[in-house]
């Protein structure tokens, strides 16, 4: 009785979703606001990357957001996680194979993710994605090696700069007596590396931030395993 | 004949049977594998759909990141699913 009854539910259920998904027209434009961005982007904010523009530019405040929910996640990791006595990861090394490619591959990964978050109003990716990048690069130094250690100091102090460069960058939008996070500096020529005003600074900003914290979050995880 | 017309299904056929692999799997650790496979061919499906920007963050977060924080809880509690 019970399963006919949820299977007649799921039924209903489903039904109204497939009759959504029909109505829905794929790959056409619901609002005229994808156009507006299209259109204005590069004369308003000087990036060729729309995605970046909207997300920093347009939606800057709500990219400040985000970087404070990872570092509350963070923040909130290491408190669980807190151990007095300083826990260390255990001294099993990889084999012979992993170590020697991790090396030769480590200083790549962290170029690469440096190059995401740099180009990021030039070439898809940005701060997010080159901080994850680079924590990868240091995940896979974390497994080949066991006593590979990251200073924990110097990490808290990128982030720390690294948000308070976020933060300060949208006040000095205030100073000079427009909004928050608006555009200060001059817009250079879209295409070009020093172009499209505070975006390329908010994002490597953006991208120390997230790779400091992700590798934090990393390694407080793999200390927590005993053996 | 558009090569999408060949390639759209067959990653749509990857995706299902990596996703069910990930359901049935009773050895959690392969069925976290089944997890990144799945992200591994949905970035693909975002570059498709000319998303690089997602693909990229699909590709680290989804097939590095999360799976390590996953094999990490469950090199805490059980291997196995009973």
């Amino acid at each position: 009785m019970r399963k006919v009854i949820a299977i007649l539910l799921l039924a209903v259920v489903g039904y109204y979703i497939l009759g959504t998904l029909l109505n829905l027209p794929f790959g056409q434009k619901a609002t005229g606001v994808g156009k507006y961005y299209l259109d204005s982007t590069i004369k308003e904010t000087g990036t060729v990357n729309t995605v970046t523009s909207i997300v920093v530019s347009y939606r800057g405040f709500d990219t400040l957001g985000e970087v404070t929910v990872l570092f509350l996640a963070a923040t909130g990791l290491g408190a669980i996680l807190f151990d007095k006595k300083g826990k260390k990861r255990s001294l099993q090394n990889a084999s012979l194979i992993v170590k020697t490619s991790s090396k030769m591959i480590y200083p790549l990964t962290v170029l690469l993710g440096a190059y995401v978050f740099v180009h990021g109003h030039l070439t898809p990716g940005g701060g997010f994605q080159g901080g994850a990048i680079i924590a990868t690069g240091t995940l896979l130094m974390f497994m080949a090696y066991r006593s590979f250690e990251t200073n924990h100091t110097a990490l808290t102090i990128i982030e720390s700069l690294a948000g308070l460069t976020f933060v300060s960058i949208g006040i000095s939008g205030l100073i000079w007596g427009y909004s928050f996070l608006q555009n200060i500096l001059p817009l250079g020529t879209p295409n070009e590396l020093l172009s499209g005003g505070i975006i390329p600074l908010i994002y490597i900003a953006v991208g120390f931030k997230v790779g400091a914290e992700l590798t934090t979050v990393l390694d407080t995880l793999l200390k927590t395993i005993k053996g | 004949m558009d090569w999408l017309t060949i390639l759209v299904p067959f990653l749509s056929l990857l995706i299902i049977i990596a996703a069910g692999f990930a359901v049935y799997q009773k050895d959690l650790i392969l069925a976290i594998i089944g997890t990144s496979a799945i992200s591994v061919v949905l970035s693909i499906f975002f570059y498709i759909l000319q998303a690089p920007d997602v693909a990229l963050t699909e590709a680290a977060i989804g097939v590095a990141l999360s799976t390590i924080i996953f094999v990490i809880t469950i090199k805490k509690t059980k291997r196995y699913e009973e």
